[in-house]
């Protein structure tokens, strides 16, 4: 089959690899019918994402239809049309069983290499290097879904596929966002990136009661699409951020901030170029500085919520501003198992239609020169759909 | 349970076998440094007069320098007629210690007083510093592995896991022994052979085997097992395993508890290398899996997955897949 691998920083070729087996009982062959670049996926092809190996089949947000499943899979069968969930969770352990399916202690064959990273290993992910696990790719004609009885999920309605896709990660991970706000009457939200994950936080933000939802930017094509999303926008090319969110908001500043960024932050002054480098030079692995801005922008005893991508150990957070202010922090990989179902039924009730962010659509084949695009946010860009 | 005594006298004094650290050669140094003070001590016997000029000392101090001469004298004598490792020598070398704090001492009394030349005794004072940290660095390392020699030059793995299921469970499948090697990966096969007795047989690199005969000490249902490995074995080993309800319904709690000894020679290495560097590493991959097959059933995996290169998995990465 073909599949898009990765060969070292901004080196993707689309090539043809051996068609997936069943390994585990729990398996299923998913035929993909549609798969999508993410964000997050930029930051591998950067190079940013340690335990890379040559060869590596990228992707982690693929739909399909189930072509052949494991003797323990039971409730699937050969035909099925699903969405598969990123993170991939055996659906039996503490973590599991608790609903925080990103946190699954079962999924990780590389756990002992996170746990040295981060003292306790996360779930397993598709497509998102050896440090999760190492586990192919859904960029590819034909993906294996270890656990596909916890992680496949079953569409039997006529929605198309870029209504139900982004099911597997960006829609989730932007209501989690949301939902990590605890928003309350009245609340305002302000999101730093106005990339999918961003979009997605903005309207469910509303979806979850926000009365304001401040969106900050410096593309104007993601602007006028929060916009769209019922946003307020800041272009922090024009304007202070910190400034502009104390005038909008009566100088308390937001009840909660979206980070929605991550590692890879851009900025300017003389900040930028402190953290640009020392992550060249390797003497920090993330450029946190929407974190740094949030933080200080964020009203007393307000919320911090984290879906953008950190990947390891970064410098001058200002932990005073986080203990005096006594805000909360919170963050995780998404537990997208746990979303299918309710935002399923908001997409149903037509809440919401997915689909709104996809701007291309191109050729499995083409994914390089997708990247290529979305990098570099050329031809207003937001979001690739891939078809095998 | 857990005692060293149970394993031979002969490799209790092996102080080269230990932990999976490299030797640093402690020894080496402490022989060095043991002669040194030999020839510091002759000389301060011997000429005091030239040694106090060297290090800027005015006056009559010949009484106080002999002193300090056997005092060096002493403590190089200890060291070098030591033939003991770690532990003893050790003692000898904090002795060593001990007289560095005294004359670093007497030289900052020297350096206020006004009589004394002050950039010799600097220099002088510099010199036992820098000495002073070398037996200090050496004492430390010969009393840390006295630590770890204790075990009789075995090596202590201790490790717990949490997992989702009642410590009955967890304690029928452990105790059929048969099923070991389905989440320990380096072991072959086991065969109870007794009641309490069973063989052992455990894969090493290039196809080559290690084998033991085992018997269970103690056996407490759904709570511990005990084992210790009988006469003749290529690996000694004795050690137990612990079932414990977690607190909360949250399943149980696996302790496992292990003092194994690698054999000498070719066979040790053999041995070394099935452990790895670090064979807490291999204990504690090995209760992961444990859990897997607890919780889920079997062991996940990524060996014959699709890759554009030519093996499946990553040799640098997927560690536990390629083993």
């Amino acid at each position: 089959m073909k599949a898009n691998c990765w060969y070292g920083k901004q080196d993707l070729r689309v090539t043809d690899v051996p068609d997936p087996k069943i390994l585990n009982k729990r398996d299923a062959i998913v035929k993909i019918t549609s798969t999508a670049i993410c964000g997050s996926d930029l930051h591998l092809y950067n190079g940013f994402i340690p335990t890379m190996e040559r060869g590596d089949i990228l992707g982690h947000e693929f739909m399909g239809e189930v072509v052949e499943v494991g003797s323990e899979v039971k409730n699937l069968k050969v035909g099925d049309r699903v969405v598969v969930a990123f993170p991939i969770s055996c659906g039996a352990c503490f973590f599991c069983q608790r609903e925080m399916f990103s946190l699954c202690e079962n999924s990780n064959p590389n756990a002992w290499m996170a746990e040295k990273l981060f003292g306790h290993s996360p779930a397993g992910i598709f497509g998102y290097s050896h440090l999760t696990g190492g586990f192919a790719g859904g960029q590819a004609e034909y993906a294996r879904v270890p656990f596909a009885d916890v992680g496949a999920f079953k569409i039997e309605n006529g929605f198309t596929d870029e209504q139900v896709l982004f099911l597997s990660d960006i829609f989730p991970t932007g209501y989690m966002a949301a939902e990590n706000c605890d928003i309350q009457p009245g609340d305002t939200v302000a999101v730093w990136g106005c990339g999918p994950v961003g979009q997605f936080a903005i309207r469910s933000a509303f979806l979850l009661g926000a009365e304001r939802v401040i969106a900050i930017d410096r593309f104007p094509e993601r602007l006028r699409m929060a916009e769209d999303g019922g946003a307020e926008t800041i272009n922090y090319e024009d304007v202070d951020v910190y400034d502009t969110l104390m005038e909008m908001t009566g100088g308390r500043g937001p009840d909660s901030c979206i980070d929605a960024v991550g590692l890879e932050a851009h900025g300017h002054g003389p900040q930028y170029f402190y953290d640009r480098v020392k992550q060249a030079i390797r003497l920090e692995s993330d450029r946190p500085i929407v974190l740094r801005e949030a933080i200080l922008a964020c009203r007393n005893g307000g919320t911090i919520s984290i879906p953008g991508v950190y990947g390891g150990f970064d410098d001058k957070i200002p932990v005073g501003a986080l203990m005096n202010k006594a805000l909360k922090i919170k963050t995780g990989q998404t537990h997208v198992q746990h979303y299918f179902r309710p935002l399923l039924e908001r997409i149903m009730k037509g809440e919401i239609d997915p689909s709104f962010v996809v701007t291309h659509r191109m050729r499995l084949n083409e994914a390089p020169k997708g990247y290529d695009l979305f990098l570099n946010k050329e031809d207003d860009c937001v979001k690739i759909v891939l078809k095998p | 349970m857990m005692r060293g005594a149970q394993f031979g006298l002969d490799w209790a004094r092996d102080g080269r076998r230990r932990n999976g650290v490299v030797n640093l050669n402690e020894e080496k140094i402490a022989r060095g440094l043991g002669w040194f003070s030999i020839g510091l001590g002759l000389a301060e016997i011997a000429a005091p007069r030239t040694l106090a000029k060297l290090i800027g000392v005015r006056g009559d101090h010949n009484g106080l320098l002999r002193m300090l001469g056997m005092r060096e004298i002493a403590s190089g004598v200890g060291i070098l007629a030591e033939r003991r490792p770690a532990g003893p020598l050790a003692a000898w070398m904090w002795s060593r210690v001990g007289g560095d704090a005294i004359d670093l001492a007497m030289l900052g009394a020297a350096l206020r007083s006004r009589k004394s030349g002050q950039g010799r005794v600097v220099a002088a004072t510099a010199a036992v510093a820098g000495v002073t940290a070398l037996d200090l660095i050496c004492s430390l390392q010969l009393s840390r592995r006295d630590g770890a020699t204790k075990n009789g030059g075995a090596i202590r793995v201790a490790q717990a896991k949490t997992i989702n299921r009642s410590p009955e469970e967890l304690y029928r499948f452990w105790r059929d022994f048969q099923n070991l090697p389905r989440f320990m990966k380096h072991l072959e096969s086991v065969q109870a052979t007794g009641d309490r007795r069973s063989h052992w047989v455990a894969k090493a690199p290039a196809g080559t085997k290690v084998e033991w005969d085992a018997e269970i000490t103690e056996d407490r249902p759904n709570e511990l097992i005990a084992w210790r490995s009988l006469k003749g074995a290529d690996v000694e080993n004795i050690g137990s395993v612990r079932f414990e309800r977690a607190p909360g319904g949250r399943g149980a709690v696996v302790k496992v508890n292990m003092l194994y000894r690698p054999p000498a020679g070719k066979l040790g290495a053999v041995v070394a290398k099935l452990f790895g560097e670090d064979p807490e590493w291999r204990i504690k991959d090995d209760l992961r899996r444990f859990k897997q097959v607890m919780e889920v059933g079997e062991i996940i995996t990524t060996k014959g997955q699709p890759a554009g290169r030519d093996s499946s998995v990553s040799w640098r990465y997927d560690r536990t897949e390629e083993i």
